[in-house]
């Protein structure tokens, strides 16, 4: 039975793998093969040379990325106001936080469509890093709250005894403690804006040379017809980079996301 | 330098939600979206969609489409995260490496993937019916046939989903001290009745929060839908959100579609305000 739960979770993405690998005369054959009788590279190939790929990638790249670090950035002033001063609000700003990051975002396609006609923002990556910021923002903050707290008050106290001004003490005690932490959120958080559909999608429309690789990789038929060796390749090309940092991360994802979510 | 940002992150998020409950109140077109001077008609776009028969047919397609996940969902999660306490370490640690791997796969390449098993003339799934004696799969267009198309979102949606609950039940499992499950074996409770008397009894709380965020997850989940039949064939796997997305860009009226986004808002909100009860609950007896 555990043989066929792992099996029913790993096939399809075997499959896709496999068909990537496979020499086009096996993917068209009658008579599936469950091993390649040669690996081939060509639907790779076929896949990067493929008009705007590398563009794409770049697009997707400076997106998430920017979303990201930008995140990182206000989350970390944010969460150091929720987890280490006393002010007034600061529950229902937490709390605040929380709704924020359950709320489904699909919901907020109209407004945000509007928002950027309005602002003349449509059709531009930085409207999508703008969106993707806020995205990320909501779980940055909890996370780091979380780690935050779990460094403790008397170390930073005591370099403020020793004459250290409050943000050379975080800068020299509090930051290298929280640098794991700051690294799995922001890898974290960097998926999650690399898988983003939705909005990139409906925001990017006219130029089509900004739109980013999930969009890209849903309109493969546009691009391969029925190619689907090169559709796969596609598709485990952009699966690699989250592939990579789950198997960085492995533990802290799953520890992250239940004291991000479930706990908090 | 601390007080800015935070109201700057209070009103990020913040303004996007009250930008989309003016316009559900507006007179909100395609007109008003490029010369602005949009109107209020209070609640006249609501009094429209509730009055339309095919909005409450999606809401009905949408609570079925939640129920029938949700509830795959947490059995197999369960019963997964029940095998996984039940192996040896060698063969747990090759499921789990499976779930995460599935877990892992993005939403998109999820939905190429399954794309590709369903292909009618060469998409494996048809193969091994054809294979398995059922010919009257060679060929068969699961994409055409609402039902099927509908099946396979589940499928998609529930192979994605769990993964996670799976993971998070089963590190829950773990924390039952394990000489309750002893002095059960001793009196003779078979396995179903450990589960129901000790294993749930004691992680309820945390099976709660899963439905809710499952609940959730589902409901609004929209990127799968639209990525494989953007709502079609005809209208079967129009969910809300689908409904709200395809109001306001095909048909250009972004004020039905705000409106059809705040309700599905407000209806999530209750199940959210559940998630909220039982958190504070379970922190309040950590």
């Amino acid at each position: 039975v555990a043989l066929l739960v792992f099996l029913c979770s790993v096939f399809p993405v075997y499959w896709m793998a496999l068909t990537a690998f496979k020499p086009t005369v096996d993917i068209q054959s009658a008579t599936p093969t469950f091993w390649p009788s040669t690996v081939t590279f060509s639907h790779f190939a076929t896949a990067v040379d493929a008009p705007g790929f590398w563009q794409f990638w770049r697009n997707s790249v400076v997106v998430a990325g920017g979303g990201v670090l930008l995140a990182l950035g206000v989350a970390l002033l944010a969460a150091y106001a929720a987890a280490r001063m006393r002010w007034k609000g600061r529950r229902a700003f937490v709390l605040m936080v929380f709704v924020a990051q359950m709320t489904p975002w699909e919901a907020l396609l109209i407004p945000m469509y509007v928002i950027a006609r309005d602002t003349d923002m449509l059709d531009k990556l930085s409207m999508l890093t703008l969106i993707y910021f806020m995205i990320t923002l909501p779980f940055t903050i909890i996370t780091l709250r979380g780690f935050l707290a779990a460094v403790p008050v008397d170390l930073e106290e005591a370099a403020l005894v020793d004459g250290c001004t409050p943000f050379a003490a975080f800068r020299k005690v509090v930051f290298p403690l929280l640098a794991p932490g700051l690294m799995s959120t922001s890898l974290f958080g960097f998926i999650t804006a690399w898988n983003e559909f939705a909005f990139a999608n409906l925001l990017i429309i006219k130029n089509q040379g900004d739109r980013t690789l999930p969009v890209w990789l849903s309109s493969f038929s546009n691009t391969f017809g029925t190619d689907w060796g090169a559709t796969m390749a596609a598709s485990t090309l952009f699966m690699l980079p989250v592939l990579l940092i789950f198997l960085v991360l492995q533990g802290k994802v799953t520890s992250g996301i239940t004291a991000g979510a479930v706990k908090g | 330098m601390v007080a800015p940002t935070v109201l700057a992150a209070a009103y990020l998020l913040g303004y996007p939600v009250v930008r989309n409950a003016v316009i559900s109140l507006q007179d909100f077109g395609v007109r008003q979206l490029v010369r602005g001077g949009a109107e209020f008609v209070g609640f006249a776009n609501y009094a429209e969609i509730l009055g339309d028969p095919k909005f409450w047919s999606v809401v009905g397609r949408t609570f079925v489409f939640t129920a029938v996940n949700v509830v795959l969902i947490m059995v197999l999660s369960t019963f997964v995260a029940l095998l996984l306490t039940g192996l040896r370490k060698g063969m747990r640690l090759l499921v789990m490496a499976g779930l995460v791997l599935t877990w892992a796969t993005p939403v998109i390449a999820a939905t190429t993937v399954f794309q590709w098993l369903f292909q009618s003339r060469l998409g494996v799934v048809n193969w091994v019916l054809v294979e398995l004696g059922f010919s009257r799969y060679e060929g068969y267009s699961w994409f055409a046939d609402g039902t099927s198309t509908f099946g396979i979102l589940v499928l998609l949606i529930v192979w994605q989903s769990v993964p996670f609950a799976a993971l998070v039940l089963y590190s829950a499992m773990t924390t039952v001290p394990s000489d309750l499950y002893e002095a059960a074996r001793i009196d003779g409770a078979s396995g179903v009745r450990i589960f129901t008397l000790i294993t749930f009894p004691i992680l309820r709380p945390m099976f709660a929060l899963i439905l809710c965020l499952e609940v959730i997850w589902v409901f609004k989940s929209f990127v799968q839908i639209w990525a494989i039949s953007q709502g079609g064939p005809g209208e079967a796997t129009t969910t809300l959100p689908v409904y709200a997305f395809q109001v306001a860009q095909s048909l250009q009226k972004y004020d039905i579609g705000a409106a059809v986004s705040m309700i599905t808002v407000l209806l999530l909100t209750l199940v959210l305000l559940a998630y909220f009860r039982q958190m504070f609950k379970q922190e309040r007896e950590l």
